[in-house]
């Protein structure tokens, strides 16, 4: 803050409380107050008048107490344009002093568990890591995810040893510090609406799903044209693309006719965001290990 | 000394004395804040919402989100812990009107963006119970059927300019067009994701 500035503020705020000061001495009364006083302030209305008693004593000292401290508030903290108080103390410091305390806190916790891998993780004796990392799965991600991980409709199940990108501990966390982005593309204006039944038709047939034969056998031609790069010949999908395993009963989308056609034709752009600007390494360790622990027990 | 019968008698001698008394902490508090750098320039790198943002922060006001949601991240440790590094003057300079709010009845939105994808804040704006079975929060269906149509965008984009905003030609120019027929939930959507990562100074990581 400019000199100007400061002394802008410091004026003017000593100004009102020395002001306020002044007013108050000035308009006090030495007389004590008495219940009945025969003084009035001197107007009438309709006979009744007004006694003109002093300031009650309790409400004078209270205020001259809050002008001590204002002033005992001011040179303590910083609020006199740019005096800074003889207690030093900003926000800025305060939190300052917050992190630093909860890091010398925190940090060799994280760190008994930062050396060790995921697969370590799932052993008895650091099943208060284990904790930990539920309770930041809790916080974090549960709101995808489900607070008993075990999805949603478009948010994967956790719990189910069925994986999208895979499950191994250093998928999961590479899952976790880069986030994934599913890239199912809309083949509705490829497909036409009859060819997007069709695939649909075959699809269902891979996971045995009953299904009118014609539109399967057309389906079929156009699954192993279109569909084969991602998801495979047989169906089984490609963990390194994220595409789904069509063979069996997990749906992340829906498995019904009605819900495989809109994914056909509309496509699928599932995303799973990167942590690693919110999350410290040491966190999404325990989260990975956590999350691995739930369909590894 | 003036009597207070004088000041009760004059009706013009009050309000003067009325104005200097109710003044002083507006004056101390409030007007040097105009002439500060640190609230008046904006954050390195800062960069303005593009017209579909700009448009999602008026369904934002509109819809009253800031009634519920502060976007003032405090600068207390669990607060980072939740939410990031602590909001400051000079990420807001560009806000007219501010949306911090003054009470939370859901999370602080501040730095939201990239948080959760597009998908669930679409599932959760439809309706928030489908991810988060103990929520409140009302559900937004007709942000889904409603499109923008971009004609106040440009009007608004000049407006902010002239409130110091440094929006382009260019930017202006295209701003209707940029709107037009998105839908409602698009341009929320857009927005939040926006908040937060307007600038990249902070380290958000906890």
């Amino acid at each position: 803050m400019s000199a100007f500035w400061s002394a802008w503020v410091t004026i003017i705020t000593l100004a009102v409380i020395f002001g306020c000061t002044w007013l108050l001495l000035q308009t006090r009364k030495s007389e004590p107050y008495k219940e009945e006083t025969e003084k009035t302030v001197g107007h009438e209305f309709d006979g009744i008048a007004e006694y003109d008693n002093p300031l009650p004593k309790w409400w004078f000292q209270m205020f001259m107490a809050t002008i001590v401290f204002g002033l005992v508030y001011l040179a303590l903290y910083p609020g006199l344009g740019n005096w800074k108080g003889l207690l030093g103390w900003t926000s800025t410091n305060q939190w300052e002093e917050e992190m630093a305390h909860a890091d010398e806190v925190y940090k060799p916790v994280f760190a008994k568990y930062a050396v060790l891998s995921v697969e370590d993780l799932q052993k008895p004796e650091n099943v208060a890591g284990l904790k930990m990392g539920q309770r930041m799965f809790a916080n974090n991600c549960s709101v995808c995810h489900g607070t008993a991980a075990t999805g949603a409709h478009g948010f994967p199940n956790l719990t189910d040893n069925d994986w999208l990108y895979g499950g191994a501990p250093a998928t999961i966390k590479q899952t976790l510090l880069h986030g994934r982005q599913g890239a199912m593309p809309a083949w509705g204006a490829v497909l036409g609406e009859e060819g997007v039944r069709d695939v649909a038709s075959y699809v269902q047939t891979l996971s045995g799903q009953e299904s009118d034969p014609e539109s399967t056998a057309r389906g079929k031609t156009q699954f192993q044209a279109l569909c084969t790069a991602c998801h495979g010949v047989d169906g089984k999908g490609m963990q390194a693309l994220g595409a789904p395993n069509l063979t069996d009963t997990t749906w992340l989308y829906g498995g019904t006719f009605e819900q495989i056609t809109h994914t056909i034709r509309s496509g699928r752009n599932g995303v799973m965001p990167a942590q690693k600007n919110l999350l410290s390494e040491d966190k999404i360790q325990l989260i990975a290990a956590y999350v691995y622990s739930l369909s590894n027990k | 000394m003036i009597k207070h019968e004088t000041i009760e008698k004059n009706i013009g001698l009050m309000v003067l004395l009325i104005i200097i008394v109710i003044s002083g902490g507006g004056l101390a508090e409030i007007v040097p804040l105009f002439f500060q750098a640190s609230t008046t320039k904006p954050i390195e790198g800062l960069r303005t919402y593009t017209a579909v943002e700009l448009e999602g922060r008026d369904i934002y006001i509109r819809e009253g989100c800031h009634v519920c949601h502060t976007q003032m991240i405090r600068p207390f440790r669990a607060e980072t812990e939740r939410y990031g590094h602590f909001s400051t003057a000079d990420e807001h300079v560009w806000e007219h009107p501010f949306l911090w709010g003054s009470k939370r009845t859901g999370p602080d939105l501040a730095r939201v963006g990239g948080r959760y994808s597009d998908d669930w804040h679409r599932a959760h704006l439809y309706n928030p119970r489908d991810v988060v079975p103990e929520s409140k929060m009302p559900s937004f269906p007709w942000l889904f059927e409603d499109k923008l149509t971009g004609e106040d965008t440009a009007a608004k984009m000049s407006v902010l300019r002239q409130l110091g905003v440094p929006y382009t030609d260019d930017q202006i120019a295209s701003a209707q067009e940029d709107a037009a027929g998105k839908y409602e939930i698009e341009a929320l959507i857009s927005y939040l994701q926006a908040l937060g990562k307007t600038h990249s100074v902070y380290n958000n990581k906890r």
